[in-house]
């Protein structure tokens, strides 16, 4: 520490410009507001107790919840840091972290949000319009007034196409330019075909026009566009928001000092300063400092290693006690996190080739319209000569075949599972997830940070002297160590007094030293003190020339873990628990959660390997992680969960994020995929249901502008109220 | 059947008028926030008199 006091005392002007520069990138920063992410928020009194907790904190503006994103917005004078806010909102009681603003372009989704709306706006009031007009038509409007009415429908429906239909018409061209029937071919086909015929038939003062039938298509179809594009971009958002949580940073020392650079600024040979509480930026050998360093994310190991000058340490592990500086060995593309990051991305490319159910229907139900379609034209045109009876038929076919309820019914039951998902605190980050999550039936878990909380917690306190406990309580409390911080914690619940201590002294990597009554004690590692290491995380207690003491810790299980793995092999799924950590502690683990197959001090290929093995077997396997020792495994599982405390590469490699600490709600996360995957094949039969009504009656040339309206109408109303009765 | 002159404008106004506030209402970014707008209603904050 003191190298860099000299450091920046010695040249105040050189330090001044990059810092300067560092606080103007901030205010740019600022300039967007500060936007934390708030999980916990979902009612009302949520949105009043932190709308006035950030109203009162000096300097802010104003804060503003958004409850369907569960983000706070708040506008700042540069003065108020983020950090501040978290603080403020944690002592009430929400859990909140900081999202980067850069990150979060919501600006651009919300656009394109916003343009499909406005299209099936219109399409939704020209709709109504054209309706009242046609149930004139219907009800028996004859000659002169049936005419006007179908030039006034033809005025608002013709223009409303040519605005509303434009995404279809797009993506239409774009499919048949690289040569493929999409979904959308048959739609586009269908909106100008009837059109060009309806005009065609007002032109003549003809019997039926499907200006109706043409706009109501167009806007059921927007509105599973729509509904699609809000889970898309939910998830897309739920990526980005993740992303943003770690703000990649590091400090560098430089002749000039400290700066803050980003992380692909650092190259080797730089020195980094890693402070206590910080994550190894990049790969690198300690130059200076000692300290203890916690490679749990990494490994799964919950005891703390010592780190001093000619350690290695590994971009991802987190520095405990003292800074250290580093001297950087590899960065960013090369450093062993994002190597990692790109084993996941070539696990990932494998999993994507899983095809959706509703891709599965598309690729057969498209060029079978189509053929269709066709095929009533060429027969009319046989049977009969009369090209424009033919026309009519095949557009009222292209009309009721046209996938209406079929592009409603998967967006619809995947839109009202994710919300449920969502409220229960899950974000689901990719769209076929919720499918793959209905076939799991194994489940395999990662014991640190997944099962258990990864933070200590003290472990029978009751077996020791009160006067060791009392100054254990004196000595852990000088120490920001998380052993001795739970320990502190644990003795303050237990009412014991901390001895005062003096000379109390923070020894980096070894632990804390004091003067108590006129004798040393001393609080940290066992070799610092000459004890017997024990398996578990421990840290020690040496009261003057006495034999050291022990406190064993142990990692508390996550809130509802119990009931999360009771609930599943009740539900007849194999859970396994599968951990980087020492044998003790996962036994431990396993035999207070009920669980029969575990497995201890497995490496990353090896979780990677037994997963693989399994899927092999024909099972279907759910991996729920955090670490990076586990980003193998999450990738090559059928689908995966990891907790939001999870390392970015872990979250980056599951499909679904748990974004509470609570784990009780995953058997209902499962019990919802299967329902809602049995929705979706309902949804699909029932829309076949329709078609194989409507279109023999279509076939032969029954099918008014009537019939087709109310054909398409309850078939997708019909599949949205179907998708709704998702509990 | 003179009616339908007077009729027929009168409803496409009508229609043009829920249309026109649907777009000011979306230019407005009311809809940005539907689960904490049904929400807020709910609220007792400012009961006695409205936000300054």
């Amino acid at each position: 520490m003191s190298t860099l006091a000299t450091n920046i005392s010695a040249c105040p002007a050189c330090v001044a410009a990059p810092v300067a520069e560092t606080i103007a990138a901030r205010r740019a920063e600022r300039e967007a507001g500060i936007v934390l992410s708030l999980p916990t928020a979902h009612c009302a009194a949520c949105i009043s107790d932190v709308e006035r907790a950030l109203n009162t904190v000096p300097g802010v503006r104003s804060a503003r919840v958004n409850l369907t994103q569960k983000r706070v917005s708040v506008a700042a004078l540069p003065s108020v840091g983020a950090e501040e806010l978290v603080a403020r909102l944690a002592a009430i009681g929400y859990p909140a972290h900081e999202l980067d603003p850069g990150l979060l372009s919501t600006t651009a989704t919300d656009r394109q949000g916003r343009d499909l709306l406005m299209r099936l706006g219109v399409a939704g009031f020209s709709m109504m319009n054209i309706m009242l007009l046609s149930f004139a038509v219907w009800s028996g409007a004859e000659a002169a007034t049936r005419d006007l009415f179908h030039w006034i429908s033809a005025a608002i429906a013709l223009p409303t196409l040519a605005f509303s239909g434009q995404p279809f018409f797009k993506s239409a061209w774009a499919s048949i330019r690289a040569r493929r029937l999409g979904m959308d071919v048959p739609i586009s086909l269908a909106l100008i075909l009837s059109s060009a015929i309806s005009l065609f038939e007002t032109f003549e003062g003809g019997e039926h026009a499907y200006f109706d039938a043409a706009v109501s298509l167009c806007f059921f179809l927007l509105a599973g566009r729509y509904l699609d594009y809000r889970s898309r971009a939910a998830a897309r958002s739920a990526a980005e928001e993740l992303a943003a949580l770690e703000v990649p940073r590091a400090t560098r020392l430089g002749p000039e000092g400290e700066a803050i650079v980003p992380i692909v600024d650092l190259a080797p040979g730089d020195l980094v300063l890693v402070r206590p509480g910080g994550r190894m930026p990049v790969d690198g050998v300690v130059t200076e400092g000692a300290s203890e360093i916690d490679r749990s994310l990494l490994t799964g190991e919950t005891l703390p290693l010592y780190a001093g000058p000619g350690s290695v340490v590994s971009a991802g592990e987190v520095n405990l006690t003292g800074p250290l500086t580093l001297r950087v060995t590899a960065a960013g593309r090369d450093s062993s996190l994002h190597r990692m990051a790109e084993l996941v991305a070539v696990a990932e490319t494998a999993r994507t080739r899983y095809t959706s159910l509703a891709d599965r229907m598309a690729r057969g139900y498209s060029p079978s319209v189509h053929i269709l379609a066709l095929s009533s034209f060429l027969v009319w045109l046989y049977l009969t000569g009369d090209l424009r009876l033919a026309v009519n038929i095949a557009a009222a076919v292209l009309i009721i075949t046209c996938p209406c309820a079929l592009a409603l019914a998967v967006p619809a039951v995947v839109t009202s599972a994710s919300g449920k998902l969502f409220r229960k605190g899950f974000l689901v980050k990719d769209g076929t997830a919720l499918e793959r999550l209905a076939e799991v039936d194994t489940v395999v878990f990662d014991k640190t940070g997944t099962l258990t909380l990864g933070a200590p917690a003290p472990l029978g306190l009751d077996g020791h002297h009160a006067r060791d406990l009392a100054v254990a309580a004196g000595l852990a409390a000088a120490s920001g160590h998380p052993l001795s911080r739970a320990l502190s914690v644990a003795l303050r619940d237990m009412a014991i007094a901390p001895a005062t201590i003096e000379d109390l002294r923070e020894v980096p990597g070894y632990g804390v030293e004091g003067r108590w009554q006129g004798s040393l004690v001393r609080l940290g590692r066992a070799e610092w003190l000459g004890a017997k290491l024990v398996e578990e995380t421990a840290t020690f207690l040496r009261i003057g020339a006495a034999d050291p003491i022990a406190f064993r810790f142990s990692d508390s299980p996550r809130i509802g873990a119990a009931a999360a793995v009771a609930a599943l092999q009740q539900a007849g799924k194999r859970v396994l628990l599968i951990s980087g950590d020492a044998e003790a502690p996962v036994a431990r683990l396993a035999a207070e959660l009920g669980l029969t197959e575990w497995q201890a001090q497995a490496l990353p290929q090896e979780k990677a390997a037994k997963v693989t093995a399994m899927q092999a077997e024909g099972r279907k396997v759910l991996m729920v992680g955090d670490g990076l020792n586990d980003t193998a495994a999450l990738a090559s599982a059928h689908v995966s969960i990891s907790p939001a405390s999870a390392l970015d590469a872990a979250r980056v490699a599951s499909d679904i994020v748990l974004l509470g600490q609570d784990l009780s709600p995953l058997p209902d996360a499962l019990r919802i995929a299967v329902q809602a995957r049995r929705r979706i094949k309902q949804n699909f039969a029932l829309s076949l249901a329709y078609n194989a009504v409507a279109v023999p009656v279509a076939l032969v040339g029954l099918a008014t502008p009537l019939i087709a309206a109310l054909a398409m109408s309850t078939s997708s109303v019909t599949v949205s109220l179907n998708a709704l009765r998702l509990k | 059947m003179e009616m339908l002159v007077y009729l027929i404008p009168i409803s496409l106004i009508l229609g043009g008028i829920g249309l026109a506030a649907f777009i000011w209402s979306l230019r407005n970014n009311q809809y940005d926030d539907p689960d904490g707008d049904g929400q807020r209603i709910l609220r007792k904050d400012w009961d006695d008199r409205p936000k300054p």
